[in-house]
């Protein structure tokens, strides 16, 4: 409720579109595609820098940095998603997310090629994920929306950070 | 319309576990028949302390239930009663009936009422039990501090007991004007001088208290009627004490009528401000106590101690600390402060004739962080006693049980460890006592047959020794059989029959699991868990133990653990172009190698010969998949001797680079555990290392 009323007063001043049912997205690129995650996740967004690698774990997981003294974990969202692998340039983002359960948040840092846009969304013109076969799973997509003729995808936070769990489970 | 008391409660219910802990061990050195009023004027004034705040908080029941342990001890302290085993059983009975009732109220449960009044019933048998030494013609003292009888001042408990006595003494009405307070003056000390005249009585009138949002703190509204009763008390003493007030109250002074009527009242031997403060309020809500069938409240008891563990798990842990530490922070912190404006004078304007300066700034900063960063770990550092006071009642009771005459030595208990090792090392050492008590000392008709002293002797020590504590617990009692040891092992099938282990390794087949060398199971030991649980427990703290044991002498466990969980020393290896953290604890030694020093078996693993003994090796960058840095180096590197689990093993690395001390972080705050890893750390250029689990390798290894 706290969360729809913020976003409310962000829009009022940016937008006069349906108020009640905005929320805002940051948008960000992988290669050509486009993706959305709900800004309030967002703690903040750095510049891609060295990590320690962790021994074996899959590969997307690219290592742990220090973040202002805790521990970080990066995934990289081109490789999760099985996309074509880019070189880390000085442009290279990382963007660092939080997710919670009722009792703990984890923070992590993302790797995306550049961040695009806060894009405003109405809630009723997300459109459910089609299927889109094989090369992106959509488990981690919560719905699409249309922003200037771009298609963006609206990425699940905690569904994106919950898999660690799950592979977890199954090592050990 | 009432003070928010809750955020007191957590103080308050510290105070009163600390105060049950000081009632607990007085109880256990009282000597039985002989009276030493300095133990039980402590176990008394704990007594007197929770009970005078469960009342202020309104948890009625406590303070009732205290109230009749005060009136048992207070009989002991004049010497009205004799001091006797059964007694003393009962008040330890009582202890812990009180603990389990402010538990329950702290975690806002019910109070078991059935054990309640099972413990009430068997402390007032004790009461009006025949050991009174003299019937007590005095009445007994109603020091209810119970708010409920402050505010409503109606006479109830008290006149059924009339004092009957020929009281010398004399009677005050005070009434002080409202602004008795602002001119300084605090009726509380008043009252603690009358008390030293003579026993003193307080009835507080408080009708004259307006509404809590009328009430201004600051005035006085309440008026007292005081009584003190004793011999050779002149007018004249009591004016004086009155001196100061004169001017800023009504007062009327009167000698006590011979057998004065009895009165409603209210004694307050001190009356605390607290509780004062309390009575210009109207009462906290009492906790409910609903009670309920005997059938569920047994079914209750269990699903309560359930939900309790679950709740001391979540609940925030709280620390106290001696003011001494605190100011050597400070003093530490402004130290660095002027350190750090000193060097910022420095770099100001820098020129190259500064540098000398600039050398010694850094280095006078280094020694203020090194110094504060030490001082900060002190803050967490907490005597072992924290620990080991819960053991003498633990013997006391065990022994008693068992029918074994006991005593318990406890050295070093001051040594100061860290409070989360505090917190984790209670658990494994209940266990090994438990053992030492039910195995290793021996019935007194056998002790005596093996001519030792008929009562046995377990010593629970603790010192520092390189950067560790060392908890040793030591048993004069029959040792460890290494053949029945090793026979039993080979009958669980624990080990091959033609093995031959070492004298440390037959000891160490007891943390086995499932290994139980009891021939019968009680409900004290012998089921062979626990053994197993407790080396793991200590291991995850870092520590190791170990056993020395001879037949017919006695045993020795000795527990090491590292005085902090959040700093190691460390060593950092170079694999490839990564860096690892070895704890320095683990490491035995270093040595060069090249590839022809290691031997293949099998074809698979591989072993390297350290003066006779073969050790297997892991190759770090062959459990770890790392591919960077030069291949060709690792043709020669550097062995790393470290001992996980018990065991020896190498772990080849590419190099050794530094020792230093390292912070340990979590690195399941944000990730998950990772195997052969037990955290990490942030090295001096801000970039993550992290640290590894030799035992945890040792076993990744080997799978």
């Amino acid at each position: 409720m706290e969360q729809e009323a913020e976003n409310k007063d962000i829009d009022q001043y940016h937008y006069s579109r349906n108020l009640d049912n905005a929320v805002q997205y940051l948008s960000f690129a992988l290669g050509k595609e486009e993706y959305g995650v709900d800004i309030l996740r967002v703690q903040e967004i750095r510049s891609w820098e060295p990590v320690s690698r962790i021994p074996n774990v899959p590969c997307y997981e690219k290592g742990v940095v220090n973040l202002r003294g805790s521990i970080v974990p990066i995934l990289d969202l081109r490789e999760r998603f099985n996309l074509s692998k880019a070189e880390y340039t000085a442009l290279t983002v990382v963007v660092v997310l939080q997710t919670g359960d009722s009792n703990k948040t984890r923070i992590m840092g993302v790797v995306v090629d550049s961040v695009s846009d806060v894009i405003s969304v109405d809630k009723t013109e997300i459109q459910s994920a089609p299927d889109f076969g094989t090369k992106v799973s959509n488990e981690f997509i919560n719905g699409l929306v249309s922003v200037n003729e771009r298609m963006v995808m609206l990425l699940d936070v905690d569904k994106l950070l919950k898999l660690e769990e799950l592979v977890d489970q199954d090592e050990s | 319309m009432s003070i928010d008391m809750s955020q007191f409660h957590q103080v308050f219910f510290e105070e009163c576990f600390e105060g049950l802990e000081a009632m607990e061990s007085g109880l256990l050195t009282l000597d039985m028949g002989d009276i030493d009023s300095e133990i039980i004027n402590t176990i008394f004034r704990g007594a007197h302390s929770i009970k005078g705040g469960s009342g202020t908080f309104g948890f009625t029941v406590v303070a009732d239930y205290t109230h009749i342990m005060e009136t048992l001890l207070d009989e002991m302290r004049d010497g009205r009663r004799k001091v006797t085993q059964p007694a003393v059983d009962v008040l330890l009975g009582s202890v812990d009936c009180l603990r389990e009732m402010l538990t329950a109220i702290q975690n806002e449960q019910d109070v078991n009422n059935s054990s309640v009044a099972k413990h009430k019933a068997a402390l007032e048998a004790v009461l009006n039990g025949s050991s009174v030494a003299e019937a007590p013609v005095l009445p007994i003292e109603h020091e209810a501090v119970n708010e409920k009888t402050i505010i409503d001042n109606i006479p109830h408990v008290d006149e059924e007991e009339s004092f009957e006595l020929d009281e010398q003494g004399w009677k005050i009405a005070f009434c002080p004007y409202l602004d008795l307070l602002k001119t300084g003056n605090d009726p509380v000390r008043l009252f603690r001088e009358l008390n030293e005249l003579g026993e003193l009585t307080t009835i507080v009138n408080v009708q004259d208290v307006p509404g809590f949002y009328e009430l201004d703190p600051e005035e006085c509204n309440i008026s007292w009627d005081l009584k003190v009763v004793g011999n050779d008390i002149s007018g004249d003493d009591i004016k004086e004490i009155f001196n100061w007030v004169e001017g800023d109250c009504e007062m009327d002074i009167q000698p006590l009528a011979k057998t004065s009527k009895p009165s409603p009242t209210v004694n307050n031997v001190i009356p605390e401000p607290v509780a004062i403060a309390v009575s210009n309020s109207p009462a906290p809500k009492p906790v409910e106590v609903k009670s309920k069938p005997n059938a569920e409240a047994k079914k209750a008891e269990s699903q309560d101690s359930d939900n309790e563990t679950a709740k001391n798990m979540a609940k925030a842990s709280s620390i106290r600390v001696d003011t001494d530490k605190i100011d050597t922070l400070i003093n530490m912190v402004g130290e660095v402060v002027i350190t750090q404006s000193m060097l910022g004078l420095v770099g100001e304007n820098f020129s190259m004739d500064k540098v000398g300066q600039l050398k010694r700034g850094l280095a006078q900063l280094e020694r203020h962080t090194r110094d504060l960063q030490q001082s900060v770990m002190n803050i967490r550092m907490l005597p072992i006693s924290f620990v080991f006071s819960r053991f003498p009642r633990l013997v006391h009771d065990i022994s008693s049980k068992l029918d074994k005459k006991i005593v318990l030595k406890l050295v070093g208990e001051n040594t100061e460890v860290d409070k989360a090792v505090v917190e984790l090392i209670n658990d494994p050492l209940v266990h090994l006592i438990r053992n030492s008590l039910d195995h290793g000392i021996e019935m007194p008709a056998d002790r005596v047959a093996a001519g030792k002293s008929e009562t046995g002797t377990i010593e629970l020590k603790a010192y520092h020794r390189g950067g560790h504590i060392v908890i040793e617990i030591i048993d004069d009692g029959r040792g460890l059989d290494k053949d029945k040891l090793l026979s039993k092992a080979i009958e669980k099938g624990l080990i091959e029959e033609n093995n031959l282990l070492t004298e440390k390794q037959i000891f160490e087949l007891i943390f086995m699991p499932g290994f139980s060398t009891a021939e019968q199971i009680t409900d004290i030991s012998g089921r062979g868990v626990g053994m197993d649980v407790v080396r793991r427990n200590i291991q995850s703290l870092g520590g190791n133990i170990e056993i020395v044991s001879e037949l017919g002498k006695g045993t020795t466990i000795a527990i090491h653990l590292p005085l902090t969980l959040a700093i190691l020393d460390g060593q950092s290896v170079a694999v490839g172009d990564e860096t690892y953290i070895v704890p320095l604890v683990s490491i035995i030694e270093s040595i060069n190698i090249t590839e022809r020093m290691l031997n293949k078996v099998a074809g698979k693993g591989e072993t390297f010969r350290l003066r006779n003994e073969y050790l297997p090796v892991i190759r770090m960058r062959k459990i770890f998949n790392v591919h960077s840095g030069n291949p060709t180096k690792s043709k020669e590197g550097v062995l790393v001797v470290v001992e996980g689990q018990g065991e020896l093993c190498c772990l080849l690395v590419d190099e050794l680079l530094g020792q230093q001390q390292v912070v340990i972080k979590s690195l399941e705050a944000n990730y998950r555990r990772v195997e052969g890893v037990s955290g990490a750390t942030i090295l001096g250029d801000g970039s993550v290392a992290l640290i590894l689990d030799v035992p945890g390798l040792v076993r990744f290894s080997t799978r």
